[in-house]
């Protein structure tokens, strides 16, 4: 029976990895790459010892250090003893245990949803787990790519499965084509608009439709990257031309004879006509703006050419409440156009738009322009490799032109665990993928966009409209 | 980990919703290689001034507060990061259930694994639980995973759903790990089923 029901993307994947179901939905699903860094590691390999587990498949799992590292010159090692601490005992662990590892001066380095989908480490229908939320990016492979905890990361180390219970199916459709100026940043931002931080519960989200087929690579990544911050654990699109173009040839995909085979499997992945979803979501891709978050979760976002909302609008009293705490937080009055905000920082880079095309993105915008005098910027790109595509192609050149600062790569002002971090009150264009209070540095203020966007805002000191800038 | 079969105890509101895991222990205090210690980062940004010291207008630097075992807040609690350091600093804390209209997965999941009971309760209940919660040390609610049922300290007891393996797992505090350990030979057929199936399956090695 079951092959004959017309399935998702989702379902083939999970079906192709239960080693066994065990109660009520619950299934032992096996795990194809593990996906290791420094901060959600250590008391997991410290239960392996306890335990006196070992590593199950190092073969199939990857470490690297991204959340602690400095940005700034390395030779020299991290200053900061306890960021110092986490990153020496993940390069003791992975000795330990055998595990692969791309070290802090590897060239490879870089942070670990950037440098899966770059190694060709992360494939389509694999299961692919991290303890890291972001993990959703590699859905854009045609994975099912989810983030855990660090218990259920020493549960795949020791076991290479996790016990899980299927995910409903939900399918975001984004058909149109996208008006200039709007990139996949934006689209990721309006379905979180309108479906909330909590619209996704429960559900690994399909996108699909002409907009989503239309993006490279690059910017499937940014969307399958947040599907987590609308609240989905894993976000899916299925594999096609683009994906297997951008596979061939990477370090650890399949080569030869194997790639050929690999593709005719990743052929028959995609969802089946009428295969049934749980939930069903249209969205009008000619409609999408230039898209900007105004409050302190995804969900509280805009078009650039918005206006700060005011509370008093807002009918739910406790949703009036969190508007009001929202403003608070971030210095705003209700009612100023959203290009009235001026930024004291602009941070181009992340999980979520630090690829070498989102570096482009931002060159184009920066090229014989200045940061304005009131902004710092900065630039980190995704990967050591994606930074050495950069300065092959003279993006350095530009940015440095321009007075932005040419950094290392790693996670840095995304979520401020190594050195870069706001200062209380300062704010930031960020294009980054969380704006909680506090998530860029205690009391810092953290406005979303795009790779564009944040570069207009850089040489403007204000929110700006791409589309005033090109 | 530590059984959860009933819990009688002090709780405190926080009515607030989409309560993230930054909020619940910011990113500055993950630096840790242990799992232990992380109760005094709890709510850090709520319950501490730039300054460090205490917000006493903060639920949880009031008492009877400061010793509540069970939390009652608004949706989508524990959204955002993957960081189990939350439900680690809850737990430090002395939390052993979180009440909530609804939960983030994978903080829903963390918890289940760190002996802390999630349960999701209607907004208008959570609302009622609020009130009984406001009067402090007289008023204890009582959590019952056995018979799946929250008791307002009027007596008056509000099921709850929740998934069964989970609930066996919780209430004998098994260690999934090792109940997953006893299935190594089912794990090790997969593998050579899928060794066969999906030959061009590459190997990391750097």
């Amino acid at each position: 029976m079951s092959e004959t029901r017309p399935r998702t993307l989702f379902d083939k994947i999970w079906d192709d990895h239960v080693v066994e179901r065990l109660e009520d939905e619950t299934c032992l699903l096996y795990i194809d790459r593990h996906l290791v860094h420094e901060v959600t590691s250590p008391q997991a390999f410290e239960g392996l010892r306890a335990a006196g587990r070992k590593v199950h498949a190092p073969q199939s799992t990857i470490a690297v250090v991204d959340h602690n590292v400095p940005t700034s010159d390395r030779s020299q090692g991290i200053k900061e003893p306890e960021s110092r601490l986490q990153v020496e005992t993940l390069q003791e662990n992975v000795l330990e245990f055998g595990v692969p590892f791309f070290d802090v001066l590897d060239r490879r380095q870089g942070i670990v949803h950037i440098i899966g989908p770059e190694q060709g480490i992360s494939l389509p229908g694999m299961t692919i787990v991290c303890g890291d939320s972001h993990t959703s990016t590699h859905g854009a492979m045609g994975a099912l790519a989810f983030g855990i905890g660090t218990s259920e990361v020493e549960h795949v180390l020791a076991t290479q499965t996790l016990q899980q219970k299927p995910a409903k199916n939900m399918l975001v459709r984004v058909e149109g084509t996208l008006p200039p100026g709007c990139t996949a940043k934006d689209v990721v931002l309006a379905i979180i608009g309108k479906i909330g931080t909590a619209g996704g519960n429960g559900h690994v989200i399909e996108y699909a439709g002409s907009v989503i087929r239309a993006l490279d690579m690059a910017g499937r990544l940014t969307v399958c990257n947040m599907s987590i911050e609308g609240g989905a654990r894993a976000g899916l699109i299925a594999p096609d031309e683009t994906t297997f173009n951008y596979i061939k040839g990477r370090p650890f995909a399949p080569k030869g004879e194997d790639f050929d085979r690999a593709v005719a499997y990743w052929r028959t992945l995609p969802s089946d006509p009428g295969a049934h979803y749980d939930t069903i979501v249209e969205m009008d891709g000619s409609e999408i703006a230039p898209m900007v978050t105004w409050g302190t979760n995804p969900e509280a976002v805009l078009p650039i050419t918005g206006s700060v909302p005011n509370p008093e609008d807002t009918l739910d009293e406790a949703k009036r409440a969190q508007v009001q705490r929202m403003l608070e937080y971030m210095g705003l009055t209700a009612g100023m156009k959203l290009t009235d905000i001026p930024v004291d920082v602009v941070f181009i880079g992340s999980c979520t738009n630090a690829r070498i095309e989102d570096l482009r993105a931002a060159a184009g915008v920066v090229r014989g322009r200045k940061v304005a005098n009131t902004v710092r910027g900065l630039i980190v790109p995704g990967s050591g490799l994606v930074k050495k595509q950069a300065e092959d192609e003279g993006l350095d050149q530009i940015f440095l032109d321009a007075g932005f600062e040419w950094r290392e790569a790693g996670c840095s002002m995304c979520l401020a665990m190594n050195p870069d971090k706001l200062m209380p009150g300062q704010r930031c264009a960020s294009t980054s993928n969380r704006n909680f209070e506090g998530r860029q540095g205690q009391g810092g203020r953290t406005h979303l966009l795009s790779p564009a966007m944040a570069a207009a805002a850089a040489v403007t000191g204000h929110l700006t409209d791409i589309r005033e800038l090109v | 980990m530590q059984a959860f079969t009933t819990l009688s105890a002090i709780a405190a509101p926080l009515p607030m919703a989409n309560v993230d895991t930054d909020k619940i222990i910011p990113a500055r205090f993950l630096k840790t290689i242990k799992r232990s210690g992380l109760g005094q980062y709890l709510f850090a940004g709520l319950r501490y001034d730039d300054a460090g010291g205490e917000r006493p207008e903060f639920v949880l630097n009031q008492e009877p507060f400061r010793h509540a075992e069970i939390l009652i807040a608004h949706e989508n609690f524990g959204c955002g990061s993957s960081r189990e350091h939350a439900p680690w600093a809850l737990l430090d804390f002395g939390f052993r259930c979180v009440i909530a209209p609804s939960f983030a997965d994978i903080f829903n999941n963390n918890s289940f694994k760190n002996g802390i009971l999630p349960v999701a309760v209607p907004r208008e209940v959570c609302d009622q639980l609020m009130e009984d919660a406001k009067l402090g040390a007289n008023a204890r609610i009582t959590v019952d995973l056995g018979r799946q049922l929250v008791i307002r300290p009027s007596g008056q007891e509000i099921p709850f759903a929740v998934d069964h393996f989970r609930r066996h797992l919780l209430l004998n505090g098994l260690d999934d790990i090792g109940q997953t350990m006893q299935r190594t030979a089912s794990i090790a057929g997969y593998e050579s089923r899928r060794l066969v199936a999906k030959p061009w399956m590459p190997v990391i090695a750097v």
